[in-house]
């Protein structure tokens, strides 16, 4: 019973962290191309409170409100022939998947509820001395899930552009289709090295090892002991989400909007809203891998420990607290890094597209674990 | 025997180098742009600056149009603030885009302009601003001033300028033309 309670609770918490982070991804993506290119961004969208004429505008936030109002309320337009069930199921096989893969995923340290509620003798008494991860499955094998969810996402890509007959659709569905199964195995390959280092696929583990501090100042963080794999693996998620300079699949100047081009209202909407999730997730798998998870140098349980000897103490609550907005800042930051390559870099041709995948990273992600196993085996023995 | 096919030589084609074609660092040098004009322009907003060139149209016009600019049209005003417009329609004759609307009233105590608009009124969403009206008026009455006209609204029957709109030109020196003295008044 109180495991469902807390399970209930963190599942709220994620899908609500990452509905916001799609929401508002929306509006970041806008705002921040804007900002980049001199611009304004849009910013004529508002709130009125009822029976005032107090218009909310906030900077255009409510742009994105407006977006899933228009998607919601269009009409559900569907083309001559089409194939009825694939067509129907491919938008929720793309968008489930990238939901589920948070679920591995650990967004802070270890909750102690009985320390948490010591104000509440009654809630603690019940709670006893349970413990609970703050990751909504506990699960030992979480590199593996995210794999095989993220590759389920392909699949979703591919119905779409098979079922609504449209050969835009059908050629954005084959390019989804090989290139991300092309860097779905670079993506492999980096985290392998990672994996090597870090001696197990448990996200949960991998980010406890990264709590401590090398060399006196420098975090345990992933990307100072995998520095190529982490600019690999970024590069390979950015492809596997399929945005630019990797938007081959959805390009509008050669297929209209690829693979979802026969999907209209909030049937597209949910490939657009998958779209900007995934962007979330995989800013949380690079924090989880690369940068620490939820950690921060010199935090432990109870406080920070800095170097000097000096300590700052702080509550069980405070901690908790602490680790989760220091995993959603972070984040939030991979996610602002994207949209900085999004607006930044020209898309690439197709065939470039594989060539890079294929000789250029696909080599250098060899020639990483090669190198990782090496050093690896050299400190070992 | 046929002869291998020429290769083109290009004048522009990219001299690359090694560093350039290892390719992570010119896409960092990339990002570093865009990130530091992000930087910059973030900064100003946050300082309360404005950090876009983007004028905010309609609340902000741009006070740089150029001084010959066809903009918004005014009729010019005789001293006592009636129209210098005759009603002529010769502006209307000529317009190719047939958006202006005039109806003459009759003055007989105007002996020298006894015809004056009772309606003069333009269709900018139809307009082309093409200043053959201000060519064309006898009486120097239309004009076309640098500054633009502002119609952003739902509806289209916003977008016409009526007669009191148009003469709310209020220039700093007075260019109307010399008034005929009205009979029996000093000078």
């Amino acid at each position: 019973m109180q495991d469902l309670v807390v399970a209930i609770v963190f599942i709220s918490y994620a899908i609500g962290v990452l509905m916001t982070f799609g929401l508002v991804l929306t509006w970041v993506e806008r705002k921040q191309g804007a900002v980049m290119s001199d611009r304004i961004g849009a910013n004529r969208a508002y709130l009125r409170i009822p029976f005032t004429q107090v218009k909310l505008v906030w900077w255009g936030l409510f742009h994105g409100l407006a977006d899933g109002m228009k998607m919601l309320l269009k009409e559900d337009w569907k083309p001559a022939s089409y194939d009825k069930l694939a067509y129907a199921l491919a938008p929720w096989v793309t968008f489930a998947p990238v939901l589920l893969v948070f679920a591995v995923i650990p967004f802070g340290g270890t909750l102690r509820p009985a320390e948490l509620f010591s104000g509440f003798p009654s809630i603690a008494a019940w709670f006893g001395d349970r413990t609970y991860p703050l990751q909504i499955a506990t699960l030992d094998a979480g590199l593996l899930i995210v794999f095989a969810f993220g590759g389920i996402t392909i699949i979703g890509a591919m119905l779409a552009g098979w079922s609504s007959s449209n050969k835009f659709s059908l050629l954005g569905a084959l390019r989804a289709g090989s290139q991300m199964i092309s860097y779905e195995l670079i993506m492999g390959l980096t985290v392998l090295g990672l994996i090597l280092v870090y001696g197990t696929v448990d996200l949960r583990n991998i980010a406890q090892q990264q709590s401590g501090v090398v060399l006196g100042f420098l975090p345990a963080w992933g990307v100072f002991y995998q520095p190529f794999a982490a600019i690999l693996f970024l590069t390979a998620a950015i492809a596997e989400n399929k945005r630019i300079p990797f938007d081959l699949p959805e390009a509008e100047s050669e297929l209209i909007a690829g693979y979802f081009t026969e999907y209209s209202a909030m049937k597209m909407g949910l490939f657009m809203f998958a779209e900007f999730i995934e962007i979330a997730i995989v800013a949380a798998l690079f924090t989880t891998l690369f940068l620490g998870g939820y950690n921060l140098p010199f935090m432990t349980d109870d406080g920070f420990t800095l170097p000097g000897g000096r300590t700052i103490a702080l509550s069980h609550g405070g901690v908790l607290l602490t680790q989760v907005i220091v995993f959603l800042v972070k984040v939030f930051i991979m996610c602002s890094f994207q949209i900085l390559v999004r607006w930044s870099l020209p898309r690439f041709r197709y065939d470039q597209l594989l060539r890079f995948a294929w000789k250029f990273m696909f080599p250098l992600a060899l020639v990483n674990m090669c190198v990782t196993v090496l050093i690896v085996w050299a400190v070992r023995s | 025997m046929s002869k291998a096919p020429v290769r083109r030589e290009y004048w522009n084609a990219p001299a690359m180098g090694w560093w350039e074609r290892s390719y992570l660092p010119e896409i960092l040098r990339g990002l570093s742009i865009t990130g530091g004009v992000f930087m910059r322009n973030m900064g100003r907003w946050i300082t309360g600056r404005k950090g876009a060139l983007t004028t905010y149209y309609p609340e902000e016009t741009r006070p740089d149009y150029a001084a010959r600019n066809r903009g918004k049209h005014v009729l010019t005003q005789r001293p006592d603030g009636s129209p210098q417009c005759i009603a002529c329609n010769l502006c209307a004759t000529v317009c190719p885009a047939k958006v202006i609307e005039i109806e003459a009233g009759f003055d007989p105590a105007d002996t020298a302009h006894p015809k004056f608009p009772v309606r003069f009124e333009i269709d900018y969403s139809r307009c082309v601003f093409c200043g053959m009206c201000v060519e064309a008026c006898p009486e120097d009455a239309i004009r076309m001033v640098k500054e633009v006209p502002s119609f952003p609204g739902g509806d289209r029957r916003h977008m016409w300028l009526t007669l009191d709109e148009l003469l709310t030109w209020n220039p700093q020196k007075d260019v109307a033309k010399p008034y005929p003295p009205k009979p029996g008044a000093p000078g």
